[in-house]
Formats: structure tokens, C-alpha cells, sequence
């Protein structure tokens, strides 16, 4: 579970990058957060993500109170989300199976668990055949799925996809997007940050709209569609 | 699922990733070799020194003349008090003939010596001393022992001594300390750029909630193994520069005023530091290297 309550966000170069924020994420849900550019979207995952600390307010991620959390409890709470990247960040040198042993391993896997838990991710994601591939040898599509198997291989109890389509075309943006909401039928939270429009009007989800640092909408069914819910 | 420590992971990974980034590897063993064999050539060439000058220290003695009224039985039974005096080490004694007779054979034995009366000379002590520093005070000591006439020393000479082993044992120490931080700056920039090449990898790790000692593990072990290959390949070629150097100085060294310790006599103290400089500066490398990373 995810909760901003009055939060805001100052840069120390000034830029106030949000304004009071107050947003409540629960357990199994699946959001969309969307907005322009500079609106505030990737702030809000940093702040989850505890990249960056939060100037004022108060916010829980999965039962951490960042507020106050210390150094040494920042990986565990991380441990409880997945994180997908638009440019999937996927180490170059290693193989499939090893990208995702290396997260494994990572948070302390043994060799017993990773062997026993990447074919069943890879199997989710589609990819139980392509285990030895590099990434250079898969396409934008496979790669953004071994991405997803990634963020998905220590089970966290939430996936955070940032702009996790933005370097696909429509078809494979529609099949990632399908990907995600099966993963959350699955029992993970997910949330989404992105930008397409006509990819969001596609699913009947949630979707929190944020402009200048404010959330400005937050319903079911639809981005905008030519109005502000 | 968490654990503690994963030794076995930690050596894998870091063994794996000398390899992989082999290039940078390369390059981080080769900055160790040639910061250890400037700083092993300075440190060779300061104890050499130190131990020339030792050498010349030794040959350094004091004269001890025995009172004329002493008989030589008595200029003999006055050992015992004079290796009573603080810093003495040693006191052979020699007689008023054994002196005429050395001091005919250091001029060759020339006729006009022939008749020369050993009286004219005194029963005395050459006496060694531990320290040389205290030369003057020692000489001081001795001519307050009864019996003893006169002490001759070379003190200025001895104190000259001094003087140029403490500057060439600070320069030394000096150049030493500047290469030393000189060699992790260049090692851990060294590393730096090898772990920049890896900085996604970092990451990625941390975003998956990786804890920094877990993320600082296999650097270390890549730090240290680079460091002692660089170490060990040093140490090789330090001997090797270090018998050619000797070879070039026996060959033009025709008064022989120049000696040099045997390396095989010093292997067993300069492989251990130098697989200690080399350890602490591919750790210490590393560990500087990746603090910029961890901080995500």
C-alpha cells in the first residue's frame, strides 16, 4: 500500500515539483498515473522508490515510513516493489537467466531459489524459450519482458512501471500493457506512469491525472477522453 | 530468502568481473605495477643508502691512549670500565708496540722508522659505539674513566654521518608518502573509471534492494585480486631492475665504495609489503571508487 498524504517536493535548485500531493494506492490495485512532461510523474516514483526525500508531508510504502526511514532499511523496502524502466535497463553482457539471477542474488537468493523461480517468470512473461539469449539478439518488446520478469522475480507486493512502453511501437506497448494487468490479477499491485493517452483508454483502470505538481483527476475509466474527469 | 554473507557469490563475482572488464582490469594492474615499482625503487634505494652509511658508521671508531704510568697489564685490566660506558659496544685493545708496528707497515715500513722507540707511543683502545650520535657524549664519558689519557674522535665527521642519513631517511620518507598518495589517487581514479563502465549495474542492483555492503563485496574481492597480481608482477620486476641496476654499478664501481644488499636477502620483507600496499591500495581503490554509486 501507498500513501502521500500532503506531500511536497522542492529541488534545491528551487523547482517545486509537487504541491501538496495526496494519493492512496491499496493493496491489488492497478493505476495509472499520467500527466506532461514536468508534471510531477517521476518525482512521485522517486519519492516511492526513496531515490529523493520528500520536503514535506508524510508517505508509507508498504508498511516503511519514509519519513524517517534509515539508510540500512531502504533496500528492504525496496525488496517490496519491482521497478520497470522505459529503456528497460537490462545489463548488457549478461544473459536473460542471468539478468534475473542477478536480482535474485542481489537481495541475497540462493542458487536453489533462483533455479527454482526464473522458469516459472520467464514461462509468465513468455520468454521460457529465450533463458540464453542476450538482450542485443531480443526485440524492444522482449526486452521490456525480460524487464518486467525482473521487477516480478523476488515477488514484491508492488510494480512500479515507469513510461514502461515508451520505447515500443502500439502493438507491443498493447501487449505489455496486457502483460501488467495480468500480472496484477495475479495479486500484485501495480502502477503505471505514462504519457499515451490511447494506450490508457484501452483499460478500464484507475487513472490519476497530475499537472504542475497537483493531482488535478483521480477516477475510473478513461484519460482525460477531451475533459478533465 | 535474505543471507547474511555469501562468500562463495562474492569471489565469483568478483573473479567473473576481472574478466569481463578485462581492458579496465588491465589497466588498474598495470597503475599498481608502476606506483609499486616507483615508490619499491625509492624504498630500495634509501636503505641502501641507510645501509652504506651504516657500514661507513661501523668503521667509524674512537682512539682510547692509555695513561703513560699505566703498565700494559693495568692498560688491559681498564676493559672492563671502558665497556661500562654508555654506548660503547666494543674495545679491542693494542699495545704501544703492536702501534709502532702497524704505523711502520701503514707508511712501508720506510728506513727512517727503523730506530724509532716504541715509547713514543701509548697502549690504547679503538673502541666501536652503538650509536653515533652520541659521539661526543661518549668520548666526554670516556675521558673520565681513570687511566685514560686521551680520547680521539672524529666527531664532526660522525655527525656529518648523521646528517646525511636523516636527510636522506626523511627525502625518503617524504617521496615515499607523496607516491604513495599519489598511486591511490591514480588507482582509485583508476577503478573509478572501470566502475563507471558499471554504474547501470549498480544500479539496477540497488533499485532491486541490494544493500551496499552486498553491492561493495565483489569490488572489494576484484580490488584485492587486482592488487596483488599487480603485487606480485611488481615484485618480479623489481628484482629483475634491481640485479641490472646492481650489474651497471658493480661494473663502474672500481674503488668499490658502493655495495648493495643482495634482493634474494630482502624477499621475504618486500613481498609481504608489497602484497600489503598492493592489497591497500586495490581495497582502498575500490571502496573509494564505488561510495559515488552506492549513493542512489
Amino acid at each position: 500500500m501507498v500513501r502521500l498524504i500532503d506531500v511536497y517536493k522542492e529541488y534545491d535548485n528551487g523547482t517545486k515539483a509537487l504541491k501538496g500531493v495526496d494519493l492512496r494506492i491499496d493493496d491489488g490495485e492497478f493505476v495509472f498515473l499520467v500527466g506532461p512532461s514536468g508534471s510531477g510523474k517521476s518525482t512521485i516514483i522517486k519519492l516511492i522508490t526513496a531515490e529523493i526525500a520528500l520536503t514535506e508531508g508524510r508517505l508509507m510504502v508498504n508498511g516503511y515510513n519514509l519519513n524517517n526511514i534509515s539508510p540500512r532499511q531502504v533496500p528492504y523496502m525496496r525488496r517490496t516493489l519491482g521497478i520497470i524502466f522505459q529503456d528497460f535497463r537490462l545489463i548488457e553482457k549478461k544473459t536473460v537467466y542471468e539478468n534475473l539471477s542477478f536480482a535474485m542474488r542481489a537481495v541475497g537468493a540462493s542458487s536453489r531459489e533462483v533455479k527454482r523461480r526464473i522458469p516459472y517468470v520467464l514461462k509468465l512473461v513468455g520468454l521460457d524459450q529465450k533463458e540464453d539469449r542476450y538482450p542485443a539478439q531480443l526485440s524492444g518488446g522482449e526486452q521490456q519482458r525480460v524487464a518486467i520478469a525482473r521487477a516480478l522475480v523476488n515477488n514484491p507486493s508492488m510494480i512500479i512501471a515507469d513510461e514502461p512502453t515508451g520505447n515500443l511501437d502500439p502493438q507491443r506497448s498493447l501487449e505489455i500493457m496486457i502483460l501488467l494487468e495480468k500480472i496484477n490479477e495475479l495479486g500484485t499491485t501495480v502502477l503505471v506512469v505514462t504519457h499515451e493517452k490511447n494506450l490508457v483508454n484501452r483499460f478500464d483502470k484507475r487513472v490519476v491525472a497530475i499537472e504542475n505538481g497537483r493531482i488535478i483527476s483521480d477516477g475510473t475509466g478513461g484519460y482525460y477522453n477531451g475533459e478533465k474527469i | 530468502m535474505a543471507r547474511k554473507f555469501d562468500a562463495g557469490y562474492y569471489f565469483s563475482e568478483g573473479f567473473h568481473s576481472i574478466f569481463t572488464h578485462g581492458f579496465m582490469s588491465f589497466a588498474a594492474v598495470c597503475m599498481i605495477v608502476a606506483c609499486l615499482l616507483i615508490m619499491g625503487s625509492f624504498t630500495l634505494l634509501a636503505v641502501n643508502l641507510d645501509n652504506m652509511l651504516g657500514d661507513m658508521e661501523q668503521e667509524n671508531e674512537l682512539a682510547v691512549y692509555i695513561d703513560d704510568s699505566y703498565t700494559e697489564e693495568s692498560a688491559r685490566a681498564l676493559e672492563p670500565a671502558l665497556l661500562q660506558v654508555p654506548n660503547v659496544t666494543e674495545a679491542t685493545f693494542m699495545t704501544r708496540t703492536e702501534a709502532l708496528e702497524k704505523f711502520r707497515q701503514d707508511r712501508g715500513n720506510v728506513d727512517i722508522l727503523e730506530d724509532l722507540p716504541d715509547d713514543v707511543f701509548r697502549d690504547r683502545y679503538y673502541v666501536h659505539i652503538a650509536d653515533i650520535e652520541q659521539m661526543a657524549q661518549t668520548k666526554a664519558n670516556l675521558e673520565q674513566v681513570e687511566g685514560v689519557g686521551d680520547v680521539v674522535a672524529a666527531v664532526e665527521i660522525a655527525e656529518g654521518f648523521v646528517l646525511v642519513r636523516n636527510v636522506a631517511t626523511g627525502v625518503a620518507l617524504v617521496l615515499i608518502g607523496i607516491l604513495l598518495v599519489v598511486s591511490l589517487f591514480i588507482i582509485a581514479n583508476t577503478i573509478k573509471l572501470a566502475t563507471f563502465y558499471r554504474r547501470d549495474e549498480i544500479a539496477i542492483m540497488k533499485m532491486c534492494g541490494a544493500t551496499d555492503g552486498f553491492i561493495r563485496w565483489p569490488f572489494v574481492v576484484e580490488g584485492l585480486v587486482l592488487g596483488l597480481t599487480g603485487s606480485l608482477v611488481a615484485f618480479f620486476l623489481q628484482w629483475g631492475l634491481y640485479q641490472m641496476v646492481g650489474s651497471v654499478i658493480i661494473q663502474g664501481n672500481g674503488l668499490s665504495l658502493v655495495t648493495m644488499i643482495p634482493y634474494t636477502a630482502m624477499v621475504s620483507t618486500i613481498l609481504p609489503v608489497f602484497c600489503a600496499v598492493g592489497a591497500v591500495i586495490g581495497v582502498g581503490g575500490s571502496l573509494v571508487a564505488i561510495r559515488k554509486f552506492l549513493q542512489v
